[in-house]
């Protein structure tokens, strides 16, 4: 199986009083709780530990896409790809992803990535995020009730500008363009695969299936409440009679690992108590455009509300109930299985049932998270890769992954110099 | 208080319901945010001395899935246009609150010479950076009643499913009916509309909640200045934004004595 190494790059300094003094984390969070000069660290700190990870040996780095959001530092993932495209060699390049509608014309997204591919020489993953309400509705300002319509447009934008040999003309509903021919085009043929991050919507189970995507879904609430929105991806996929191949499937887990389990929860309590407190408060006035959700969704949430109060932690929520229900304390936070932690023969034993009981393929993995160090996000990323890495090796073993980049040859790319400072001397 | 009579009639592939009662000359009402569930006493005033015809607005309750084929203003005003024409109210007397009073002086301006008098109460369409109106879309669930209403508990009230309605589809309902301003509206509420107030000759009566903590008052006078026909500016009290749910009597008596008017 496959295990990515994902970064949300949070604003590691958030006060301590950041719930009881603010309204939000997302969309209001104010201005003066930025410090440009911290961030230069954080930002350089964030990069670094990217690169590390992709030199211990995960399969994969992934940035994603947020906006106004203070655990989110990346509006544009696209320019940390571009510098992982240079700094890293055969570590796939995970973009997860673009908010299609937010891009006027979209055709921005199908020149970019098409960047990064062929700079990377074919190693980008293309990640089409619907994106949060928060992220599209209201820090950007887009329609909730045109918000599906214009992602998937411009996912037929992109898809053809990246496919199309001829200059085209597009004729949509929201974007008309006389003349696509992007130049670059992508290194991998015919596109970068495509992967989708998705709530628990029954359309988007359906449309992944249908279009053969991968489809991701990135919940910091763990496996336990990520259970029944995997089982409904599998179930939807049995029922278009599709391959159970679990490499069709990614999903995010929050990890410490360290010698012992006590050590575990010791070392990562201060950084997952952080981001579950500080990270996720977010004001439920922000979560519930009208539209954004589908009324298929809201059908689905509704009855299973009716059918069992306790369905779960998460599914047939709306964002807004989900944020204020989130546990907060590290027992909980552990024992909701939000964080796998213990040491090495233990996370790997946990993530193997996670991996096994979701049938999921591509494990990407949070170890860096709220204000985490960079010396304990190293310690943590290190003994993943030398310990936990190498007992998950053989999970999934008999599937292959057909949505994995198929970068150029190793001798047909550029030799990239390493990065050397220059010298106090000179 | 009886039923009003209920048709239906075909906007762009969707049904549309028309709510129909009373007698004497027509008078179109479109509704405000959130739309009508169900039949209000405000509209039992009108019908005292008035045809009244209340159509749906598309995505509205009674207006299906209307609006997801409307992608831009030009698509509503047309499908409104057509929805009224249909309804038998070209040349009509109109009045609207909120969304729907915005929609009723689109239509006096782009079509004068199909609309009598209008009465519009606290209309979306304008923006003042300045003094802009509440964000309805950005709230906690619990504090939208008090938004619309002075009392809280009349909007509670007419969003409430009735006793043995589908409890599935009814709060969809009054969700597509917020999703729909939001096509129209978002995200600041500016349609423009301010540029086309001058081609509005028709009288108009501006109606405004003395307590509408969604659209500010001071836009009554942007109306009132912009609108080449005579104009009339009244303030209901103990009125939130949707003044003819707070004040159904009052919020009547002054749009029927302004129609009235020789």
């Amino acid at each position: 199986m496959k295990l990515m190494w994902f970064h949300l790059m949070p604003y590691t300094e958030l006060p301590e009083d950041f719930r009881e003094a603010n309204p939000s984390v997302w969309v209001d969070i104010h201005s003066t709780l930025f410090d440009p000069k911290r961030a230069h660290l954080m930002y350089n700190d964030f990069m670094d530990e990217l690169e590390y990870a992709a030199e211990v040996g995960f399969d994969a780095v992934c940035v994603n896409e947020h906006h106004s959001n203070g655990y989110g530092l990346m509006p544009s993932p696209n320019l940390i790809a571009s510098s992982l495209a240079r700094r890293t060699r055969d570590t796939a390049i995970c973009v997860m992803g673009n908010s299609l509608a937010l891009y006027n014309p979209p055709t921005r997204v199908a020149e970019e990535f098409a960047m990064i591919d062929c700079i990377s020489g074919g190693r980008l993953i293309a990640g089409f995020p619907v994106g949060t309400p928060m992220d599209t509705c209201y820090a950007y300002g887009t329609n909730p009730s045109q918000l599906r319509d214009r992602y998937h447009e411009a996912h037929d934008l992109v898809v053809r500008a990246w496919t199309e040999k001829d200059t085209f003309a597009f004729n949509g509903r929201f974007n008309q363009q006389r003349y696509i021919n992007i130049w670059p085009r992508p290194v991998q043929n015919p596109h970068p695969p495509i992967w989708v991050p998705g709530g628990g919507s029954v359309e988007t189970w359906r449309w992944c299936a249908e279009m053969n995507y991968v489809y991701c879904y990135l919940s910091y609430y763990g496996y336990k409440a990520g259970r029944a929105t995997m089982d409904g991806f599998w179930a939807e996929m049995d029922r278009l009679g599709k391959d159970r191949n679990p490499y069709q499937a990614g999903f995010l887990q929050f990890v410490g690992v360290a010698e012992s389990r006590q050590q575990a929860f010791d070392l990562y309590s201060e950084a997952a108590e952080y981001f579950y407190g500080r990270c996720l408060h977010v004001d439920p006035k922000w979560a519930t455009p009208p539209g954004y959700t589908s009324e298929g969704s809201q059908r689905a949430g509704i009855q299973s509300q009716i059918r069992q109060a306790a369905d779960s932690v998460v599914r047939g929520k709306s964002t807004g109930e989900r944020f204020a229900s989130v546990a907060r304390e590290m027992d909980k936070i552990v024992e909701n299985g939000y964080v796998i932690i213990g040491s090495p023969d233990e996370v790997a034993e946990q993530l193997r049932e996670v991996a096994t009981q979701l049938n999921v393929g591509h494990l990407m993995l949070l170890l860096q998270y709220g204000n985490m160090s960079k010396d304990l996000t190293r310690y943590n990323t290190k003994l993943f890769a030398e310990q936990v890495m190498p007992k998950l090796r053989d999970v999934h073993a008999s599937w292959t992954d057909h949505w994995w980049p198929n970068p150029m040859d190793t001798s047909q790319r550029a030799e990239v110099p390493a990065y050397t400072p220059r010298l106090a001397a000179e | 208080m009886t039923d009003p009579e209920t048709m239906t009639i075909e906007v762009n592939g969707f049904s549309t319901r028309i709510w129909r009662k009373g007698t004497g000359p027509k008078l179109g009402f479109l509704a405000g945010f959130g739309g009508l569930p169900r039949w209000i006493p405000f509209l039992d005033e009108l019908a005292q001395t008035r045809t009244v015809i209340v159509p749906s607005l598309p995505g509205f309750p009674g207006g299906d899935r209307g609006h997801t084929v409307l992608d831009s203003h030009l698509d509503w005003l047309v499908a409104v246009r057509e929805i009224l024409d249909q309804a038998g109210l070209a040349g009509a007397d109109l009045a609207g609150s909120s969304v729907g009073a915005s929609l009723v002086a689109e239509v006096a301006a782009l079509w004068p010479a199909s609309v009598g008098k209008l009465a519009l109460i606290a209309p979306f369409g304008l923006f003042d950076v300045n003094n802009p109106p509440t964000d309805p879309w950005a709230q906690r669930g619990d504090a939208v009643p008090g938004l619309m209403c002075a009392d809280p508990e009349i909007w509670k009230a007419l969003k409430a499913p009735p006793v043995g309605e589908n409890s599935v589809e009814w709060p969809i309902e009054q969700v597509r009916s917020n999703e729909a301003a939001a096509r129209i509206f978002w995200p600041l509420g500016n349609t423009r509309l301010e540029k086309r107030l001058r081609l509005i000759k028709a009288p108009t009566l501006l109606l405004w909640g003395e307590h509408d903590k969604i659209m500010p008052r001071a836009y009554a006078e942007t109306f009132a200045k912009g609108i080449t026909g005579p104009t009339t500016t009244q303030i209901i009290a103990n009125a939130g934004h949707l003044a003819e749910l707070d004040q159904p009597t009052e919020v009547g008596r002054e749009i029927l004595a302004f129609l009235d008017e020789r």
